[in-house]
């Protein structure tokens, strides 16, 4: 195995596409390690964007928003005070991935590019609109974030394409995301179902509204209908029936020891009427 | 054959060198190349915490770093602890709750309650937990290990 040390993307990248074997990229590693050790992923060339300097930084953006380099960790976000105070709701779902020693590591563009249908980093970033940097042979170009995942493990990234970083919008005025999961224990667990909502309101009413499932589809899954379900109401009981339902009519789960089809299915609207409420709270400048 | 890698780096404060294959974890290689047996591989895939040290000061599983990512960092392991002879509180206060049974999370544990008490000197029993939570423990019931961190923070802001 041969171990890069590149120090741009565009030399990241131009590694990847010249690569006769398998290439993987290297960041926080908590996903490359383990299929490494368990012999599911063999690479020929590893590719690690640490010594990336853009990869590492977390930045504000021109109009208020942020950029999260891909190799940023988990602990390096909750740390950012002003970010989480912008997007609490994406920074709670990266948060919720695994042990203190994971965060130190792990990296949210890892958990979109590892593809699980369950990764509690993404539906946060779909949810907030959020579109990741894509550098390959054929130049950049920006993608958004639910265009990435095609399928459990699998990406719509094409061979010697690589994810420089996340451009998260900017938070405005007068909006609220939440992240939610539900797991049989209080930590260290893979989704059964996850919902992240982000709002914007006009006073108490919904203006703006995208819903996120995760973990009931073959990839993290944006239900505009769940979104629309909540436009114009103030997240009246009907609203939320109404939100609940189309959260739970856009599930296609898969049946197994974590959850049955119709736990997920049910459980999938509650969890989105109850970050909703989260968001709405937020939105009007509640802490909850 | 890969061609193996010459990696500098410093261990609980002392440079030092190693070759290694780039496959290789930084848990085999500090067990392996550095002769530091104190982190420990229970999982090798991240769920318990056994092999934790820090890199730059930030707690990683060791067993989910390569060797050759050590390059130019600063590494720190149970064996960094004690000053000499004289235990750290920490450790200490483990043997005082009797916080360790067969001792094989215990290094892991260590290192990890270090960082977060370097980070935050007083945290609540539920923080300590949380902190915790990537540890694993088969013997204690962690009990006595949250009672020996917590009474430890105690000692350590009182001295400070
Ligand atoms: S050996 Fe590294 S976490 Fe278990
Ligand atoms: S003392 Fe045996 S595993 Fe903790």
């Amino acid at each position: 195995m041969n171990y890069h040390t590149p120090e741009t993307f565009e030399d990241a990248a131009a590694i990847a596409a010249r690569a006769a074997g398998t290439t993987r990229f290297l960041a926080g590693g908590t996903d490359v390690l383990v299929q490494l050790r368990s012999d599911l992923v063999t690479p020929d060339d590893l590719i690690d964007i640490k010594h990336i300097p853009a990869a590492k930084a977390i930045t504000r953006t021109g109009d208020g928003g942020w950029r999260i380099g891909a190799a940023v960790s988990g602990a390096e976000m909750t740390e950012n005070a002003a970010l989480c105070a912008d997007w609490p709701g994406l920074v709670e779902g990266m948060d919720l991935i695994g042990s203190t020693q994971v965060q130190g590591r792990a990296t949210l563009v890892g958990n979109l590019c590892n593809g699980s249908p369950a990764a509690d980093g993404v539906p946060g970033l779909i949810a907030a609109g959020c579109t990741v940097t894509v550098i390959g042979p054929k130049g950049s170009r920006e993608v958004a974030v639910e265009e990435i995942p095609a399928g459990p493990g699998k990406t719509s990234l094409a061979k010697g394409e690589v994810i420089t970083g996340v451009t998260i919008p900017a938070r405005g005025q007068h909006g609220g995301d939440a992240y939610l999961r539900f797991i049989p224990r209080t930590e260290m667990d893979i989704a059964v179902v996850g919902c992240a909502v982000n709002l914007r309101l006009d006073g108490d009413t919904v203006t703006e509204a995208r819903v996120v499932l995760g973990a009931v589809a073959p990839t993290v899954r944006l239900v505009p209908e769940a979104g629309e379900a909540i436009l114009g109401t103030t997240l009246e009981a009907a609203a939320l029936d109404r939100l609940a339902e189309a959260a739970s009519a856009a599930c296609q789960p898969i049946d197994d020891k974590r959850g049955t089809i119709e736990f997920r299915t049910h459980v999938a609207g509650v969890l989105a009427r109850r970050a909703a409420k989260i968001a709405h709270a937020r939105a009007k400048g509640g802490t909850a | 054959m890969t061609k193996r890698i010459h990696v500098s780096t410093e261990l609980n404060g002392d440079a030092v060198d190693f070759l290694c294959d780039p496959r290789e974890t930084l848990l085999d290689c500090l067990r392996d190349h550095l002769g530091a047996m104190g982190a420990k591989e229970g999982c090798g895939t991240g769920d318990c915490g056994a092999c934790s040290v820090t890199l730059d000061g930030r707690l990683v599983c060791s067993c989910l770093v390569l060797g050759v990512e050590a390059e130019g960092k600063q590494i720190g392991t149970v064996e960094g602890m004690a000053d000499g002879e004289s235990l750290h509180p920490l450790q200490r206060k483990f043997i005082e709750h009797a916080a360790l049974q067969c001792g094989i999370c215990t290094p892991g544990i260590l290192v990890a309650a270090k960082n977060l008490l370097e980070r935050n000197p007083d945290p609540s029993e539920t923080e300590v937990r949380y902190w915790l939570a990537g540890n694993l423990c088969r013997c204690t019931g962690y009990d006595k290990i949250v009672r020996a961190v917590m009474d430890a923070a105690t000692e350590m802001r009182e001295a400070s």
